[in-house]
């Protein structure tokens, strides 16, 4: 199946940091592909130069075969995008603010106005469209930055965090649409920091971290890289850092990261080190609130990968 | 191209036109301001400074007599101006120039002998360009000895016509006595012709409040940052050339808007005279470019609208205050030779000379104020490459 995104080596540097280091992955057609990792990890910067918003410093970047950077306005006509904040015009409404975008998309009278129909259909919002956006919910605001990135029916679309802020019930709604999108052939770069979104609708996930892709492949090949590691996660009331540096000495223990609520265990066998974990806590005088295993998840990947927990 | 520059510009104007600022900033303040001003002002109340004017009597006759002994000798006695005489117009002219007089009142050589042959004559008043108010109250002693000569030439005349009994002596003795028609022209300086005061407040004002209502305009590329919408023309097939065009345009079509939309209010409510269309048309486009270049600048060096909101209000103070644009800038002395590198400056004296009715310093205002445009411009397109970053 043929490429939609071919992005090869791309590096951004800002003075002596250097925000991308390498990046590349390939996207097919229909293909929803997870770009995962933690805040300023490099995601945006990523995305931002796919999108042709940032020149790269060196690398290439492809849409459908063809290069593609900021200057290339035949590729940008091919990519949808739906940026990390709404990007909307509050005073205006959602249907006043697809309009305008439509325009910068070339898109003009009845083409236009069937795009936009189409569009806040596919989103439901078709009878809120003349409301001010400023009277929105934040999952209706978000279901109209997506529709704004789909007045054009791209073959690549690409979403940085869509789901940041919204309620469940929007969602869901939003990881069924995009779903939706890449079956009918749209290639999809999905950014984001939530492990169950990658797991539930991608089809590869490329892990980020400090700007480099540290691991890439479908949900089970990634798995499947820990063996039969676990990830152990503890819940605490405070000195999260003294449980965490406690619990790394501990035999069988790969990575301890302290987290907002507590500790995360990169281990082997969780089961058998659990009676251990207690003991250790128990006996530098920390309360263990709660001890869960998890199976093998993109989480323990994550954490076994990068050593960071994806939302410390 | 320009179709997307017509439609950025469309949008921003039609949010503009939502935002209730625009009213406040391009018509109501300006238009309230300059009422204020007009009342308080053009009664011919001064501001507190000595009034200084001269006289110049190149007609020696008896009419030319009774205005300069009857109206402005007993204005000086009373103290209320200071009266000095000159015998040469063009040494009249000079000293008002050198801001030696506020006005000068020229009474031509064969005055007196005009008006008693029933044809038309005029007493010249030469006003200088940074004394506003008393160059107004010159206007309104010379309009005001005109409308008695009127009403006692009327009188005269009425009496002849009626058959009154009286020798052609005697009624030559009374029109003598009285004043006399006058038509009161303007003599332009050396430098420029003077507002009137309804005029030269509208304008002001205008002009004043013009940043103010093209800064939103042109800030709004740093809300675009903020808000994440420039990160969606970016990805656009759009030209970034095109989203600052359709930043200026809509900032310039606000702009001409509202200074056309207070030249009318001004002239109907006020009485004020902006001149001639084209020439009106002209100095309201560079002038309206040059206030979009420079307040584009300001906010190319800015991080934030809210920085580049206060600074651009801070310049458009300081530039109005010695632009001219508040107040005459005479009371600021030598130190109001400043007033030339402001924008505000030269849309005056532009307006001044349409509508004294000459015109001939309009196309030097108009090349200033297009070159201050371009230069300002020039500087904000040098930082377009930050600004354009997300």
């Amino acid at each position: 199946m043929e490429d939609v995104f071919v992005v090869e080596g791309v590096k951004k540097s800002y003075g002596d940091s250097t925000v991308v280091d390498g990046v590349g992955f390939r996207i097919r057609k229909g293909e929803i592909y997870g770009l995962l990792g933690p805040n300023g990890a490099g995601k945006t910067t990523t995305i931002s130069i796919v999108m042709g918003i940032l020149q790269a410093d060196s690398g290439k970047v492809e849409i459908s075969g063809m290069p593609h950077g900021p200057r290339e306005m035949r590729t940008k006509a091919l990519l949808g995008f739906v940026p990390q904040q709404n990007a909307l015009y509050e005073d205006l409404t959602a249907r006043e603010n697809l309009r305008f975008f439509a325009r910068l998309y070339g898109l003009s009278g009845s083409v236009a106005r069937e795009r936009i129909e189409e569009v806040l259909t596919a989103v439901g919002l078709a009878d809120r469209a003349d409301d001010l956006v400023s009277s929105y919910s934040g999952g209706m605001a978000r279901r109209t930055a997506i529709a704004a990135g789909l007045l054009n029916r791209p073959q690549g679309l690409v979403l940085d965090e869509p789901t940041a802020g919204v309620d469940p019930q929007s969602r869901n709604a939003i990881l069924e649409h995009v779903r939706a999108l890449a079956d009918s052939g749209v290639a999809v770069l999905y950014s984001t920091h939530y492990m169950e979104e990658a797991e539930r609708i991608c089809d590869r996930v490329g892990i980020l971290d400090d700007g480099r892709i540290r691991a890439e492949g479908t949900r089970r090949e990634l798995v499947d890289t820990l063996g039969e590691r676990d990830r152990v996660v503890l819940e605490l009331d405070g000195a999260a850092a003294d449980a965490a540096r406690a619990l790394e000495e501990l035999p069988g223990v790969h990575t301890a990261v302290a987290t907002e609520n507590g500790v995360e265990l990169d281990c082997d066998r969780g089961a058998e080190l659990a009676p251990r974990i207690v003991r250790a806590l128990a006996d530098r005088g920390l309360e263990l609130r709660s001890l869960t295993i998890h199976e093998p998840d993109l989480e323990a990947v994550f954490l076994h990968i990068t050593g960071k927990a994806l939302r410390g | 191209m320009f179709g997307i520059i017509a439609t950025i510009a469309a949008k921003d104007l039609r949010r503009r036109l939502k935002d209730g600022s625009l009213l406040l900033f391009g018509l109501a303040l300006p238009v309230g301001l300059a009422l204020l001003f007009s009342s308080l002002l053009g009664d011919g109340a001064q501001d507190g400074r000595d009034i200084r004017y001269l006289v110049v009597d190149s007609d020696g006759g008896e009419l030319a007599a009774v205005f300069v002994d009857e109206v402005l000798a007993p204005l000086d006695e009373d103290g209320v101006i200071t009266l000095g005489e000159e015998s040469d117009a063009d040494a009249a002219r000079a000293a008002v120039d050198e801001r030696e007089y506020d006005a000068a009142f020229v009474v031509p050589e064969g005055f007196t002998a005009a008006v008693m042959a029933g044809e038309d004559a005029s007493i010249g008043v030469v006003g200088s360009a940074d004394a506003a108010v008393q160059v107004q109250i010159a206007r309104e002693i010379a309009e005001s000895f005109a409308t008695e000569a009127d009403a006692a030439r009327a009188a005269v005349a009425s009496a002849l016509d009626a058959g009154a009994a009286a020798t052609p002596e005697e009624l030559s003795e009374r029109v003598q006595d009285a004043p006399v028609p006058v038509a009161l022209a303007e003599v332009p300086t050396e430098t420029w012709r003077q507002l009137d005061t309804a005029t030269y407040h509208a304008a002001g004002m205008a002009y004043f409040f013009l940043f103010f209502v093209v800064m939103s305009s042109v800030t709004a590329l740093l809300d675009e940052r903020k808000g994440g919408t420039l990160a969606r023309y970016l990805a656009a097939p759009v030209r970034r050339s095109s989203l600052l065009a359709g930043r200026a345009l809509s900032a310039t079509v606000v702009g001409v808007a509202s200074l056309l939309v207070l030249a009318l209010i001004s002239s109907l409510v006020l009485g004020a005279q902006w001149g001639p269309l084209p020439g009106v048309l002209a100095l309201t486009l560079s002038g309206v470019l040059a206030a979009v270049g420079i307040t584009s600048a300001v906010a190319a060096f800015s991080t934030s609208s809210e920085q580049a909101g206060n600074r651009i209000s801070v310049l458009a103070f300081g530039l109005g205050l010695l632009g001219g644009g508040l107040f005459p800038v005479a009371q600021l002395g030598a130190f109001s030779a400043v007033s030339l590198v402001t924008p505000h400056h030269w849309f005056l004296t532009g307006l001044a000379e349409l509508s004294g009715g000459s015109g001939g310093a309009v196309p030097t205002s108009v090349l200033v104020l297009t070159g201050m445009a371009v230069a300002a411009g020039a500087l904000a397109f040098s930082r377009a490459g930050r600004m354009l970053t997300p």
